[in-house]
């Protein structure tokens, strides 16, 4: 049938059209093409200097991850072309990384030796190969050091079908081009280093108030109701051991809504009857991944607006819901809310009077390390007015996965 | 039919959904128990939900069509739509679990670390979905233009607006329950009216259909066609005939049509007699009903033998791939339950398909003029009202519609789900990616099968959803099953392998569903693809992978432990072993 082929067709072209721009929208408009667009192309001596930026800039994204055997093979295709040598190799300490041109199978291990000799030098040099082969290129070899911040990282080869100063200074400038750009990968690394370190300051911030309210709440109970006290001091221990514990970064919906079930059971021993709660939760969101304790922050800031600077009765609920590829978690209470200009001031990191929302900057962050920016706390409050929170977490992450609590003492 | 009876239950079943979807959660979740809220969803909730949004069209009206006209060969098709949950339950189910991931595309990534086997992921997800929403939203024209007589395009277009505005707006947040929900409706409605049909049918005499046979008329029958068909007759056949047979127009004329082929123009009217038998049919231009099924109905037993391996091996492995079957997967609490979760699957669909096959075997004993005009489909619809009559055929009628519009609701709502799913997270631009921009992914995500539904007519809605499988089967369950069993999987291997494997059947599809294929052999295999594809599919991952071995992702062996580790053993990692 004619109508069904030409809406297949249709359907199919719609699919290569979707597939197409999807492609080119995320891939940057090669240099080529910009440049293409104008008459003028400068000096051939200009045009050359933009090819040699051009090449460089095409090397350097891959060496951005160290000097790695996937990295050293991407860049190495590209520092010869820049180079224009018959072969070049790159290599750490002791191996050969990435050879790019002929003369692997012959070369490499001689180009081994070399190098060590290099290293302890620290100085580049231009050698005759000593090839036996006749058909052979590589007769000369210019082996310049690539260095680091904590010394030598390796050596760049080049090799030539003659002796050339050219070449010898040409290869010790791209060592060093390439130095730099190792120096740069170790400062990423760094700052890899630094957010991870930071993401574990920021978590399990314990308020220690809480412990010494819940304590003196418990010693309330021990003469009057020695069963609740010992429930309640069950509690404060799965509470602690959660709050306290050390691996993962990450844990289930499920297992933060227990840790707040706990918390609550706490406070609700402090303030009686003034607390109500309200749960509405999806079950599907039950096993996504968040990290750990970012709700249970939230649920003590609603618990500390609604009861504490507040006299009449408090209702928090707390919503879980499917959105899609996203869970979207909200945390709402009737008590007394924020202006929210000073808000704003608290989540920017200022320090405002008091510790009036202490944890909402600490999980705001821990999201958007995380997720991203467009994953933080979305608050909407006024003086009076109450206050709810929103969270949105994806339901997949790469690097995220829930550690699953041991079970058992 | 009775029209009244048929749209009450179709605008009943559509309300119930709308109002489970919307208000199953506050009713059901709204509490202060903590213990109550954070309940998981069980395996037999998980598993009556993951059964509900698989039953599609193609199961509830399309299965039974095809046995009315090739007989119990396509049997296999209820038979490869179950066992693929039993590849899923051995290889696949508590690995992807475990694996954290919530899309294909997203295991992918989580597997290989790379964004460039994910994105060429999120277009075979997109493409399976409208492969396989395409016959739903036909069916769903079938239903409605047999019980109100209304355009074909109108249902589909009633099932796309309704699924899209419920998706849109948020209204299938307890999504799980809609879907368990028309699980069980989907069971009644076709449970009941086979018990009366059968107690008819007993009634009867108990008649035997004879399945290898041509199907013959049991009484005066009237058929209309509805466009150009060729017929072949085995055995000379009288019958009375109003329009234009072999060229030559004939009014009221009593014929008698010598074995052989015969051209009868659409708009024809013919009347058959008692016990005649049933002739074949061969529309004369472009893909109809039989051409699509004329491997299978093919002289040649190598033909025959060679689709039903196609139809086995895209059954079987193509399961693990639809994008609304892996999306359910993350609902279950660990990779234990996602396993106990299929095999509770196994048997409730194992269930369910005992079914079209009775309402299959009494449609060629009763309606077997289906199989002249197009409409094989169709025969679950109405053989209440040609077995039972009265009343009682309207109702039993009408909860079969009420049946059909469930699966047609919730396959499209799962599919759409797990489309706009896709397109919102990894199409749209990160700065648009809110949560109301899901909403717009909704009616993007319909819009393109809505319109190959209205345009594409006449394809056996069980035969366009072999063909979602078999891109799914070549793509998906190569990636899926290596990615989980071998460590030699690089991202290159894996990127060849989907654009080989499930490229090479996505262009066989279409070009056989945009009719561009040659007769004989050739039509054969690409109609069929599964055959060559899905080997060809994992020799080109195993291949390209061994050949880039250097590329195997870092993190390898840590991202299988994960998968293969029960939770509770990973969480107490040896000393020193943790990060």
């Amino acid at each position: 049938m004619t109508g069904a082929g030409t809406a297949l067709l249709v359907a199919a072209v719609a699919v290569l059209a979707l597939a197409a721009g999807y492609a080119l929208g995320r891939r940057p408009l090669p240099r080529g093409a910009r440049a293409g667009r104008h008459l003028d192309l400068g000096t051939p001596v200009e045009r050359a200097t933009f090819h040699t930026l051009h090449t460089a800039s095409l090397a350097a994204p891959p060496l951005r991850a160290g000097l790695t055997e996937d990295a050293a093979r991407k860049a190495a295709k590209r520092l010869r072309s820049l180079l224009g040598t018959e072969a070049l190799c790159l290599t750490d300490r002791e191996a050969v990384l990435a050879w790019d041109g002929p003369g692997a199978d012959h070369h490499e291990r001689r180009a081994v030796a070399r190098v060590a000799e290099v290293l302890r030098s620290g100085r580049s040099m231009s050698v005759r190969t000593e090839c036996q082969r006749p058909d052979c290129p590589l007769k000369w070899a210019v082996f310049a050091p690539l260095t680091g911040e904590d010394g030598m990282l390796g050596a760049l080869v080049a090799y030539g079908s003659r002796e050339s100063a050219v070449l010898v200074r040409a290869a010790t400038e791209v060592a060093r081009w390439v130095s730099v750009q190792l120096e740069l990968a170790e400062l990423d690394r760094s700052r890899t280093r630094l957010m991870e370190a930071e993401i574990k300051a920021l978590r399990a911030q314990i308020s220690p108030h809480f412990i010494f309210n819940s304590l003196a709440a418990i010693a309330s109970f021990v003469r009057t109701d020695p069963e609740r006290a010992r429930d309640l001091l069950l509690e404060f221990a799965d509470f602690t051991r959660y709050s306290f514990r050390r691996h993962g970064d990450f844990t289930t919906l499920a297992e933060e809504l227990r840790s707040i079930e706990q918390y609550l059971a706490l406070a609700g021993a402090r303030f009686g009857d003034r607390l109500k709660v309200t749960l509405q939760v999806a079950p599907e969101v039950l096993p996504v991944a968040l990290p750990f304790l970012c709700l249970q922050p939230l649920v003590e800031n609603a618990v500390k607006h609604g009861l504490e600077d507040s006299t009449k009765e408090c209702r928090i609920t707390i919503a879980a819901r499917d959105a899609g590829s996203e869970a979207l978690l909200t945390i709402e209470d009737n008590g007394v809310g924020m202006d929210p200009a000073l808000l704003r001031r608290i989540l920017a990191g200022e320090r405002v009077g008091g510790s009036s929302g202490i944890g909402l900057p600490n999980v705001d962050e821990r999201l958007r390390q995380v997720y991203g920016d467009a994953y933080g706390l979305v608050v909407e409050t006024g003086v009076g007015a109450g206050m709810k929170v929103t969270v949105r977490v994806p339901k997949y992450r790469p690097g995220v996965h829930p550690a699953t609590a041991p079970v058992g003492p | 039919m009775n029209q009244t009876y048929a749209l009450t239950a179709v605008t009943a079943v559509v309300l119930a959904t709308v109002l489970v979807g919307a208000l199953g959660l506050r009713m059901s979740r709204t509490t202060s128990d903590f213990y109550v809220a954070s309940r998981t969803v069980g395996p037999r909730l998980n598993a009556a939900a993951i059964s509900g949004e698989y039953l599609s069209a193609a199961s509830f009206l399309g299965i039974a069509g095809l046995v009315l006209l090739q007989g119990p060969a396509m049997l296999w098709y209820p038979v490869g739509y179950t066992a693929g949950y039993l590849v899923l339950l051995v290889l696949v189910a508590a690995p992807l679990r475990r694996s954290g991931a919530y899309t294909l595309p997203d295991f992918a990534e989580a597997r290989l670390q790379s964004r460039a086997v994910r994105r060429i992921s999120v277009l075979f997800v997109v493409g399976v979905g409208w492969l396989y929403l395409l016959p739903q939203l036909q069916g769903a024209g079938l239903t409605l233009e047999i019980l109100t007589g209304a355009p074909h395009w109108v249902g589909g277009l009633v099932v796309a607006c309704v699924v899209t505005a419920a998706v849109a707006a948020g209204g299938m947040r307890s999504i799980t329950f809609v879907q368990a929900f028309q699980y069980w409706l989907k069971l009644t409605a076709l449970l009941v009216p086979a018990f009366f049909l059968l107690a008819a049918w007993a009634g009867d005499g108990a008649p035997r259909a004879t399945l290898d046979a041509p199907a013959t008329f049991r009484e005066h029958t009237v058929v209309t066609l509805a466009e150009d068909v060729r017929l072949s007759v085995a055995a000379p056949l009288t019958l009375t005939v109003t329009g234009t047979v072999d060229g030559r127009a004939h009014d009221g004329q009593v014929v008698t049509l010598s074995a052989g082929r015969h051209e009868v123009r659409a708009a024809t009217r013919l009347e058959f007699l008692p016990g005649s038998a049933v002739p074949r049919t061969r529309p004369a231009a472009g893909m109809g009903v039989s051409s699509w099924s004329q491997p299978l109905s093919g002289p040649q037993d190598g033909h025959r033998l060679y689709a039903t391996y196609g139809l086995i091996l895209a059954t079987f492995l193509g399961t693990m791939g639809l994008p609304h079957v892996a999306v359910r997967f993350y609902t279950s609490p660990d990779g234990r339950a996602a396993r106990r979760t299929t095999l509770v699957v196994l048997g409730l669909v194992g269930a369910f398909y005992l079914l079209p096959a009775v309402y299959g075997a009494l449609g060629r004993l009763y309606a077997p003029e289906l199989a002249l005009t197009g409409d094989a489909d169709a025969a679950v619809l109405v053989l209440p009202e040609r077995m039972v009559g009265g009343t009682l055929g309207d109702l039993l009628g009408a909860l079969l519609a009420g049946g059909a519009f469930a699966a047609f609701l919730s396959t499209a709502s799962g599919l759409t789900v797990a489309v706009a799913g896709v397109l919102h997270q990894d199409v749209l631009p990160g700065r648009a990616r809110t949560v109301s921009a899901f909403r717009y992914a909704a009616p993007a995500a319909m819009a393109v099968p809505l319109a190959g539904s209205v345009a594409a007519t006449d394809v056996p809605v069980a035969d366009a959803v072999g063909l979602a499988f078999a891109v799914s089967a070549s793509s998906f369950c190569p990636l899926l099953v290596l990615g989980i069993w071998w460590r030699g999987l690089t991202p290159p291997g894996a990127v060849a392998g989907l654009l080989t494997g499930g490229g090479a059947a996505l262009s066989a599809v279409l070009a056989t569903r945009a009719g561009l294929a040659p007769a004989g052999w050739v039509h054969t295999l690409l109609a069929w693809p599964a055959v060559w594809s899905v080997p060809l599919g994992f020799l080109t991952m195993a291949g390209v992978s061994l050949a880039t071995r250097s590329r195997i992702p870092p993190g390898t062996a840590a991202t299988l432990t994960r998968l293969h580790l029960p939770e509770d053993v990973a969480a107490h990692p040896p000393a020193g072993g943790h990060r």
